[in-house]
């Protein structure tokens, strides 16, 4: 574990140095011990691949204190047991106006679509933390075959249910959002709403799969 | 219920209060005033809760009707505020007697100002607050900005308000500065000492396209030593990340939550209030501290805004 100053009033602290699976677990662990025996001085705690970002009072507490409380706290951390992950099935209808730059996508690496489609739903992904937006999940690790670099323009608006994919992530946009990820298709499943509990459809540490979908079936679910 | 009529909405008119802090693992980020300072002292003259909602205006203002009467306090940029061709004074509360607008102008100084009015402005609360987030179109009116022909409900009076008066020197200590104090950043390592230096001797301009996200930085370019891929993560509140041309970008109030551009600076606690009342084309310059003296600077301004005996004549 490394401790590092972020602000005046926030402390990062590293469980790892990398994107991987025990990194992460790390941050879970410590996450779920905060949530379930919260500390009176800390503001928001924002977790990502192998860190947590700790916002405190800091009329209350200063760095030093920070760091000597989540030192304890990561020490009970490491020996409580974590919750069997949720799986989740995500359907997603690929390709034409759906998924605008799946044909991009398969050309970059010299594949056909069906290709990057087959790569896209063979994997199981690992919900690593929400960011970006309410309900923003970094799925990963997306196949080496498709990794592909975000767009040098981001698109001003990207509808809803909108399945991108930048670097080794992918990810649902919940909202029309601007956005950089290139879409290869999308959900008719609302991924956020603020009148159902819990709000977003999927939570860190979820496994979360994808299953092609028809363009009918997209419309027929979108109805229902 | 009493109510608030838009007429005109100004540029950006969004209702917010202290922000919904807490919720990063949905991925939300706090959102609230961009000037908390102006927003708690606009609502401590009219005796309501330090983080009553009211109307953010940005760069200009709007024309309100109040049907019922209020009372409103204003706060924050001198935006010209006048009833019936009568100016308004800010930081003091008024009765507006029924059936009269409001008619706020653009600013004069600053790129905020705050309509607070006595009671509070009430809309559905989201994750505990009325903020509007506007990416995400939560929270405050419907999640967007005002529109003309918006009702607002607004708070009744259960009582006669005192008429609050700040002491001298209140506002000359809480005046929002263009000189930015910050702490180093998690990744100011990752620039050279040069890159540095040019941190807080340069001069930087505010950028046409900033906003309650971000603001961006135009003037001298800031780029890391190497251009080391970064594994992303949280973002603090008024991080100054720096992009791979160079360009550096204040995070404020709507920011994203997460993050994988290197960190050079963060601006102070005390400081984010000035952040909300920048306007584009401004110039700024920014000045390092020590985590220490950014405390006690904190611990300073908390125990002013604390206190009634310090902040009321």
């Amino acid at each position: 574990m490394r401790f590092q100053a972020a602000s005046d009033q926030a402390l990062l602290v590293y469980l790892g140095e990398e994107i991987g699976a025990a990194a992460h677990e790390g941050v879970v662990r410590l996450l779920r011990l905060l949530q379930r025996e919260p500390i009176t001085w800390i503001r928001n705690i924002q977790p990502a691949y192998c860190s947590l970002l700790i916002t405190f009072d800091a009329a209350a507490a200063d760095h030093a204190e920070v760091q000597a409380k989540i030192t304890a706290y990561e020490k009970r951390a490491e020996t409580l047991p974590v919750a069997k992950a949720r799986l989740l099935e995500v359907p997603v209808c690929y390709g034409g106006e759906f998924g605008p730059d799946l044909e991009d996508v398969a050309a970059q690496h010299g594949l056909q679509a069906e290709k990057v489609v087959e790569l896209h739903i063979a994997r199981t992904y690992h919900a690593y933390f929400l960011g970006f937006a309410p309900g923003f999940a970094y799925l990963g690790d997306l196949a080496e075959e498709i990794t592909t670099s975000r767009l040098e323009t981001p698109r001003k608006e990207v509808a809803a249910g909108s399945v991108g994919i930048a670097g080794r992530q992918t990810a649902v946009y919940p909202f029309a959002t601007p956005g950089g990820w290139r879409l290869i298709g999308r959900t008719p499943l609302e991924i956020f709403r603020k009148d159902r509990e819990p709000m977003g459809l999927i939570a860190i540490g979820d496994q979360v799969k994808f299953r092609p979908i028809t363009r009918a079936e997209f419309l027929a679910m979108r109805r229902s | 219920m009493s109510s608030l009529v838009v007429e005109t909405p100004g540029l950006l008119t969004t209702v917010q209060d202290f922000g919904r802090e807490g919720f990063g693992v949905l991925g939300v980020s706090a959102s609230g005033a961009a000037d908390a300072v102006a927003l708690q002292i606009g609502n401590l003259l009219l005796e309501n809760g330090a983080g009553t909602p009211a109307l953010e205006m940005t760069l200009t203002g709007g024309t309100f009707l109040f049907p019922d009467g209020a009372v409103i306090c204003l706060a924050g940029g001198n935006f010209g505020a006048q009833v019936d061709g009568k100016a308004l004074e800010l930081w003091r509360s008024h009765a507006i007697l029924p059936g009269k607008r409001v008619v706020i102008g653009a600013t004069r100084d600053f790129a905020r100002c705050y309509l607070c009015v006595a009671g509070g402005i009430g809309v559905a609360e989201f994750l505990g607050s009325a903020s509007t987030h506007l990416l995400s179109g939560l929270g405050g009116c419907q999640g967007r900005a005002l529109r003309k022909g918006d009702v607002l409900p607004i708070g009744r009076l259960e009582r006669n308000i005192r008429r609050r008066k700040l002491r001298a020197g209140v506002l000359e200590e809480l005046k929002p500065e263009k000189t930015l104090r910050v702490t180093r950043g998690p990744q100011s390592d990752w620039f050279p000492e040069e890159a540095r230096r040019i941190l807080v001797s340069g001069e930087f301009v505010v950028s046409e396209e900033s906003n309650r996200m971000g603001l961006r930085l135009d003037g001298p370019r800031l780029a890391a030593r190497e251009n080391k891929e970064m594994i992303s993560e949280g973002t603090p509140l008024g991080a100054i990340q720096v992009t791979p041309s160079g360009q550096a970008i204040i995070l404020f109030v709507e920011q994203q939550t997460t993050g994988g551009y290197p960190k050079i600076a963060n601006v102070i606690g005390v400081d984010l209030h000035c952040v909300g009342q920048l306007r584009p084309r401004d110039t700024i310059r920014f000045e390092e501290v020590s985590l220490a003296e950014a405390r006690a600077l904190w611990i300073k301004q908390q125990k002013l805004l604390s206190s009634e005996e310090r902040l009321f004549a």
